[in-house]
């Protein structure tokens, strides 16, 4: 049982322990003692799913890592492979397969696709001759991850209109089935990546944001500089310093991860001292502790303690990492433009600080995301304004990020004002999008997440909660890409008989991706008193504005 | 459990807990006193274990217990088995999740989030029917005979697209006309599954002629971008290119087309393949940009081979006392420049690898050009050279200093390359000349200076040793 994922309003274990039979009863087909060979991007998502003694039970002895030439030597009946449906991997496979030894014991293969077959794949291992050496060939559909108690993700990279395909097929097969199901989600909302580019391009402010911006998170795990974490022993002078980076696991069934990463930075300092102060307290008790009975429970409670301190420490030492970055004189430029691009101001014009981060040859990442994010808020630039930027990278990054800056264009995210129209400052006006007197203490509003800037996602999701889009028909029309609304009527005897003062559940679904600010903003306003919407977030990926340029860019020699 | 009288006295004396008896020393305070020094050595015992409480991670970071730590841990043990298991058990200290018994109810989320069934189980199979090239038996590609079982001969476009969809296998070869063709492609499309798709498309590419082809998908965009996915990913490089031409995106012909330069690693040959990219149908910008960079490439090759010679000669001082730490070889335009600002600054505009000719030949701006050359001049700490390119004479003879940048850039560089500057310095725009004495420590004018936009004016009093 995973803790972290029974603590929302839809008990995502259920989905999980479905996956996880799944794959048992997979391996259990592969009769006999096995070895997996893994794809190597499949490792982190499939540890959400379960870990090595769950395998060990179905008698997988040995895992390795795909790589071309011979498979290592093992002792076992059964070779599965676990891979993505990529060409290129199938390459390695029949390698491996054809260079088997045929001096030692015989090994069956077989091959799990994650997360769906493909004929191509399939057709490339026939031409290479070893499409008849597998015995099992299936498809995992190890669709959407429980990330979190109310997080989905597909962990896909780049399966848009894949998804979106899915969901409508889904939608209408839901509609015309028979069975009684009842349905767990009140409503269901697609939002198009396409309707928000803004959004992944600012740098995130929570807690969890920024550990993402800085460092990045994997599979909810985050490798961190390791000298921050080493065990202070006395008379050790630090001599053994680790070199490995520290591996850390974020999620909700931490107390203190749960209780800080959605607020805003500025915001954590204090919830550590205070935090600090409990646990001393609590640990003071000691002296207090008079009777037996009180001792005893005193002792039985400090195991939970040792753990708070331990996980106190750990964001402690992360919260001072981030605080070097977010005090440092360039985050401050940064943000500085960011926000003036955000709220409207000078967005028509060539960037002084862009010019000056080009000049200086800053990571391109960086600057790209600034001029996309100018060209966003511009409704795109001015013609003289873009070539200029294009000229100046590609004269100082090299010329083959044609290809990138192309990319970036057909993205939406860079490109030249059409009809000398900026909507931009209407949306931002009538949505709201910027808000100056933002709290980041005690948040009243979305706008906290970027310490200004309301997500238009979400500000959107609000609104169709309440009072609902009819209310912005005209901005709508501007934001690209259609909408519609559906109702799926409920034959009575089924229809959820909500208690008074029961929230409704929306499933949302970022096609394209969601940051971690906007499901903090998210999770704000399912907390809200009257809301009256809870929700429950699917995305295809977990992103941040970094990983997706770099998706766009062509990659060098 | 039968128990004798004798057990039972046993039973009960065997207790680890002292009876109370009048007599002991300790009463219950001193017990509590004994209890409290256990909890309070408890104290040392949780600051050693500081590590140890949420979880357990191994050397090379990764949880115990965790894929990617078996992974590790697992390829590594050699051939006895039995040893390799006992030493995991020990080391796999957490989480072992017991078996589920199968469910009893079929309803589960799971059910949500999957579109289809699943197909019925997959026997193992034999490639008999790999042999046979003539017929498409499409997805399933050597599927065993039993799944034969209710194979028919005249399923609707439809009813052979639901059976592609769920893996069965299907002939499309029945499909003769272009109108069957053509309904086939249509109820994939309309099926949403995108490996139904391309197999229908697999098909129409086999038995349709190009032309006629691409005329059907010029009005399916659905199936015209999974054409175009399928072609890119088996690297059909030509029947792509034909593709973009027919349907007249030439710009994007012309980018796919550059984009294989990537892939050419010698510089000559990559040379010669960005001579054929100049001419195709790129945005007029762009196609600056392919000409700028097939002359910057050009020009690279030359300097290389010039330098490179010089370099292995060991006569020039230059190169000796700055040895070149890589090729200049696909750098960037603005790199190119900088490293001929450092090893090539003196030369005439003639040579091609003089810094004034690179300014010329790409039209690069007074303001780049100038940060570029006092950056190479300042690592070199050419101070002579750095005061010369503030250096202009006006008409009059007079020598003026001016900078076309921000004046905190020139500082910021002068800074990072320890120039001791000692002077008194102009600041501000043209009508208002204010001095400001620049201490030595040159950071202390960066924090008062700020961030302007103004020209400044350097005063020809600046000495540099």
């Amino acid at each position: 049982m995973a803790a972290h994922l029974s603590y929302g309003r839809v008990n995502l274990n259920v989905l999980r322990e479905a996956v996880r039979r799944e794959l048992r009863e997979f391996l259990d087909k592969c009769a006999g003692s096995k070895a997996i060979v893994w794809d190597e991007y499949l490792t982190g998502p499939f540890g959400l799913i379960a870990q090595y003694s769950l395998l060990k039970e179905h008698e997988v002895e040995k895992m390795f890592t795909l790589k071309g030439s011979r498979l290592p030597a093992a002792d076992v009946k059964n070779i599965i492979f676990f891979v993505r449906p990529r060409l290129e991997l199938m390459d390695i496979i029949a390698e491996n397969v054809l260079s088997e030894d045929r001096r030692g014991p015989a090994r069956d293969f077989h091959i799990l696709f994650v997360p769906r077959r493909s004929l191509l794949c399939e057709q490339r291992l026939k031409d290479l001759g070893v499409l008849g050496s597998f015995i099992h060939r299936e498809e995992y559909s190890l669709d959407l991850i429980p990330f979190d108690g109310d997080l989905l993700s597909m962990e896909s990279e780049g399966a848009f209109k894949q998804v979106a395909n899915m969901m409508i097929r889904m939608k209408r097969e839901f509609t015309g089935s028979q069975n009684s199901i009842f349905p767990v989600f009140d409503n269901l909302l697609l939002l198009d990546r396409n309707v928000d580019l803004l959004t992944p391009l600012a740098t995130q402010l929570t807690y969890e944001g920024l550990i993402d911006e800085i460092y990045g998170i994997q599979n909810s795990y985050v490798k961190l500089p390791p000298e921050k974490f080493a065990p202070k022993k006395q008379g050790d002078g630090g001599k053994d310093l680790p070199t490995e980076a520290k591996k850390l696991q974020l999620n909700s069934a931490e107390e203190l991860y749960a209780e800080i990463r959605d607020k805003n930075f500025n915001a954590v300092g204090s919830v550590l001292s205070k935090k600090a102060k409990v646990i001393s307290a609590a640990f003071e008790e000691r002296h207090n502790a008079k009777t037996v009975g009180e001792i005893k429970q005193f002792v039985s409670q400090l195991p939970h303690m040792q753990a708070a301190r331990g996980s106190l420490a750990n964001h402690t030492s992360i919260a001072e990492l981030i605080k070097d970055v977010t005090t440092s004189e360039d985050f401050f430029d940064k943000l500085t433009v960011e926000q003036e691009f955000m709220s409207g101001i000078d967005t028509d014009k060539v960037n002084s600080y862009v010019e000056e981060c080009i000049a200086q040859k800053h990571p391109l990442i960086k600057v790209l995301r600034l001029v996309c994010l100018q060209s966003v808020c511009n409704s795109g630039l001015k013609q003289k304004v873009l070539d200029y930027y294009k000229r100046e990278i590609l004269q100082t990054y090299g010329y083959e990020h044609i290809l990138t800056l192309h990319n970036l264009e057909k993205a939406g995210l860079l490109k030249p004002q059409l009809g000398g129209r900026n909507n931009y400052p209407t949306i931002r006006k009538t949505l709201r999008l910027w808000m100056d007197d933002v709290n980041e203490q005690n948040p009243t509003d979305i706008s906290y997440v970027y310490s200004g800037y309301a997500p238009l996602s979400v500000r959107l999701a609000q609104l169709l909660s309440r009072p609902g889009w009819r209310s912005i028909e005209e901005v709508l029309r501007i934001l690209p890409g259609p909408h519609f609304e559906e109702r799926q009527p409920l034959p009575t005897g089924l229809q959820k008989k909500r208690q008074p003062g029961e929230n409704r559940i929306t499933l949302i679904f970022f096609l394209g991706g969601v940051t971690f600010a906007e499901i903090a903003a998210l999770r704000f306003l399912s907390q809200l008193e009257d809301g009256g919407t809870e929700y429950v977030i699917a995305t295809t990926k977990l992103m941040n504005g970094a990983s997706w340029i770099e998706s766009l860019m062509e990659k060098p020699f | 459990m039968n128990r004798t009288k004798g057990d039972e006295e046993e039973y009960w004396n065997s207790s680890k807990f002292k009876a109370f008896t009048f007599d002991d020393e300790d009463d219950e305070l001193s017990q509590l006193k004994e209890s409290k020094r256990a909890v309070n050595s408890l104290r040392d015992f949780v600051d050693d274990d500081d590590d140890d409480d949420l979880e357990r991670v191994s050397w090379g970071g990764e949880p115990v217990g965790s894929i990617s730590w078996s992974i590790k841990e697992t390829a590594g043990t050699s051939v006895s088995n039995h040893e390799g298991r006992e030493q995991l058990k020990s080391r796999n200290s957490f989480s072992s999740y017991a078996p589920l018994p199968k469910p009893t109810s079929t309803y589960s989320l799971s059910s949500f989030f999957r579109g289809r069934t699943r197909p019925g189980s997959f026997q193992s199979l034999s490639d008999a029917l790999s042999d046979t090239p003539a017929k498409s038996y499409a997805p399933e590609l050597g599927r065993p005979k039993g799944e034969y079982r209710d194979y028919s001969n005249d399923w609707s476009p439809s009813d052979t697209v639901r059976r592609l969809r769920k893996g069965k296998v299907c002939s499309l070869e029945r499909f003769r006309s272009l109108q069957d063709k053509l309904q086939l492609l249509e109820e994939a499309v309309s099926m949403h599954d995108g490996n139904v798709i391309t197999a229908v498309l697999i098909f129409l590419k086999r038995t349709l002629s190009k032309e006629i082809l691409f005329r059907e998908l010029e009005v399916r965009q659905v199936a015209l971008r999974h054409l175009i996915h399928f072609l890119k990913e088996i690297g059909d490089q030509k029947l792509l290119l034909d593709l973009f031409r027919f349907l007249d995106r030439t710009e994007e012909l012309a980018l796919s087309h550059y984009r294989e330069h990537l892939n050419i690693q010698d510089p000559e040959k990559r040379k010669e393949f960005l001579k054929t990219c100049i001419g195709l149908p790129f945005s007029a910008e762009d196609s600056a940009h392919i000409q700028d960079h097939y002359t910057l490439l050009e020009r690279q090759i030359i300097i290389e081979a010039n330098d490179r010679h010089l370099e292995a000669a060991g006569q020039t001082e230059m190169f000796r006392k700055h040895p070149r730490k890589a090729s200049i070889l696909n750098m960037p335009l603005v790199t190119t420049l900088f490293y001929s600002c450092f090893y090539h600054y003196t030369e005439a505009e003639g040579t091609f690898s003089s810094p004034v000719n690179l300014k010329k030949t790409f039209k690069i701006p007074d303001k780049q050009y100038v940060l570029t050359a006092l950056a190479a001049r300042a690592k070199l700490r050419a101070w002579h050279d750095v005061d010369a390119l503030f250096t202009t004479k006006n008409w009059l003879g007079y020598t003026k200093k001016r900078a076309p940048i921000g004046f905190h850039r020139v500082v910021e560089i002068l800074h990072k390359n320890s120039a001791p500057v000692q002077s008194s310095v102009f600041y501000g725009s043209e009508n208002d000349k204010s001095e400001v004495p620049l201490p030595t420590d040159i950071t202390g004018v960066c924090q008062s200076g700020g961030r302007c936009g103004h020209k400044v004016e350097l005063s020809h009093q600046v000495q540099v040793p």
